[in-house]
């Protein structure tokens, strides 16, 4: 089984180490792609390849790439960004491949900036991520000196710069639009869309927003193709995923495996099964802003397209894993106070909403409850879905909310009347 | 000559800030097309100096940057990790996301609260931690985590909680 994004990442607590990419192939993508290709052609192999945004969105990437306007005023830089803020709760795995392996995800950024001619880049980096910062620092300056970035890289004419953006810590900085506002020195607030960024984006200026592991496959396509990434998955989509586990099983990790790997397969041969003594009750299956799978999903394969048939998302691809000992309306509610902190309040059924929900699910919780809440969160659960909102915090955070109305709907009666959590 | 006195006095106007605070501010001024995209820049310097952010300092970067003292404010209390106001020498941060409470963060949270008295969001009377809770640290196989200022820990218990603490003074 092929790993190409994880393969040369010695451990979780190493760095792979210029020379070491090197060795093993690395930067010869770059050299490639400037020497015999045309920015166009870099678009093209992309497209072809269908890779789909890995931040959890599934855009396909090339398609993003190619609405980026490719004439026009040069005086000033388009850019390219990479989203490396990763915040979605129970997500772990942008930090595995910052941490491991720097200098895949820096080719991958330049190679993406030739092609939509970018003549800056930035990585906005979630604030607490300080040993990443270090290692892409570093990493940084040795691209640098090898003459991977800066002006007339390899001979080629291109330039580049490429600066890291620490962030001052807010989940909504993950939003594409509210990132660049973010960038820019302001209140990461999401922007009306049109324009797109592709358009109008960092100080106005056609931009490209990535995330971590998207960016870190772009070496890999240009050097193996379209074809090769589309047999690496067990499903039409194409390429392997990093998939993750949390909760109470044996071996909580993170692997590398194809896409179409089953629920199943991830949580029994990779995470090793539940505790002992607990039982599988649920699972977010991509991160907190995703729809609740039960026992009956297990089968499901991880893909964008299967997953979302049983209602739910790929989203990140890391799941958070419910057991029988954990009480599910905490669990909701846990999910639901992090995105009511977490609203920007710039739009009503947000800002709003989802304190209301989080002020029911208290009480449920603590037994002071009413049957008729159920109701209401059900209501504000569709109030806040797609549509009704600015951007896609909110309805991320109906995912969980009504799916859980609807798999532990016992548990929520129960709870109101016994006016006590059976789990206490 | 003139010139010299009018910079002078301009100078003089930021003299809540120190020279190095305003340094580093204009060296990420000139990184960007105006200089209020440095704002959030100008915040992490003031609070790497001096722990927190106040209201004059907030006053005084509206002045550098040639924005609103408002605005600046809207920033700062936009991102939880500038501090309007002050901490204490170490800043304990807690994740309560959903992968640490599922493997008992509050239980954590709970015995770290009795063992300083403090409650989140409160500093020790003698300045020595302040506890804040912060969302998923991106690090859930390994639930519990936390950070103490800028170190990260994980697969916490009481036992390594009461280690780690004697290490920051």
């Amino acid at each position: 089984m092929e790993k190409p994004l994880t393969e040369h990442i010695i451990s979780s607590t190493d760095v792979t180490s210029l020379s070491q990419y090197s060795k093993a192939g690395g930067y010869s993508a770059l050299r490639k792609a400037l020497k015999d290709m045309a920015p166009a052609e870099v678009t093209n192999l992309v497209k072809a390849s269908n890779l789909l945004g890995r931040g959890g969105a599934g855009f396909p990437t090339g398609v993003k790439w190619s609405l980026i306007p490719m004439e026009g005023d040069k005086s000033k830089p388009k850019y390219l960004v990479c989203n490396a803020d990763e915040m979605e709760p129970g997500t772990f795995k942008d930090r595995y491949l910052l941490e491991g392996n720097p200098h895949q995800l820096i080719e991958g950024m330049i190679i993406s900036a030739y092609a939509v001619q970018a003549g800056k880049a930035y990585i906005f980096l979630r604030w607490a991520y300080k040993k990443a910062e270090k290692i892409l620092q570093k990493a940084i300056e040795e691209a640098y000196s090898e003459g991977y970035l800066g002006r007339d890289i390899l001979g080629s004419g291109f330039d580049l710069d490429l600066s890291i953006h620490s962030s001052a810590g807010r989940y909504i900085c993950g939003e594409e639009t509210a990132l660049l506002n973010s960038l820019e020195g302001k209140r990461a607030i999401p922007r009306t869309k049109p324009p797109f960024p592709a358009v109008s984006g960092l100080f106005g200026r056609p931009t490209v927003v990535n995330n971590v592991e998207t960016l870190s496959w772009i070496s890999h396509i240009v050097l193996k193709g379209p074809d090769w990434f589309k047999g690496l998955s067990l499903t039409a989509t194409g390429g392997t995923k990093l998939f993750g586990v949390s909760g109470k099983v044996k071996k909580p990790g993170l692997w590398e495996l194809p896409l179409g790997t089953t629920v199943r397969e991830i949580l029994e041969d990779y995470a090793g099964g539940m505790l002992e003594g607990h039982r599988f009750k649920g699972a977010l299956p991509g991160g907190a802003s995703t729809d609740f799978i039960v026992e009956e999903h297990l089968d499901i394969k991880m893909d964008f397209s299967t997953v979302a048939a049983v209602g739910s998302r790929l989203g990140t691809g890391t799941m958070i894993i419910l057991d029988d000992r954990t009480c599910p309306v905490a669990f909701v509610h846990n999910v639901e106070k992090f995105f009511a902190l977490e609203s920007c309040g710039w739009c009503t059924p947000c800002r709003e909403g989802l304190p209301w929900v989080e002020k029911m699910l208290t009480s449920i919780e603590e037994g002071t409850g009413k049957l008729e809440y159920l109701e209401l969160l059900t209501y504000n659960a569709k109030y806040m879905g797609p549509g009704n909102t600015f951007c896609a915090h909110a309805p991320g955070a109906a995912e969980p909310l009504q799916s859980g109305l609807k798999y532990f709907h016992d548990d929520f009666v129960k709870h109101i009347n016994e006016k006590r959590c059976p789990w206490r | 000559m003139y010139w010299r006195i009018w910079i002078g006095s301009l100078v003089k106007n930021y003299d809540m800030l120190s020279e190095i605070e305003i340094k580093e501010i204009e060296e990420e001024i000139r990184q960007y097309p105006h200089p209020s995209g440095a704002c959030i820049d100008a915040l992490k310097i003031i609070q790497k100096h001096r722990g927190w952010v106040s209201d004059e300092s907030v006053k005084d970067i509206g002045r550098l940057l040639g924005i609103s003292a408002e605005e600046v404010d809207g920033v700062a209390t936009f991102y939880s990790r500038i501090y309007r106001k002050p901490v204490g020498r170490n800043v304990i941060l807690l994740c309560d996301s959903i992968s640490c409470m599922i493997m008992g963060y509050g239980s954590l949270y709970e015995y770290m609260s009795e063992k300083l008295s403090v409650r989140f969001g409160d500093t020790t009377d003698d300045g020595r931690f302040t506890l804040l809770p912060i969302s998923c640290l991106g690090d859930c196989d390994n639930a519990p985590a936390m950070m103490i200022n800028t170190d990260h820990y994980n697969k916490l218990t009481k036992e390594k909680i009461d280690e780690l603490l004697d290490l920051y003074k």
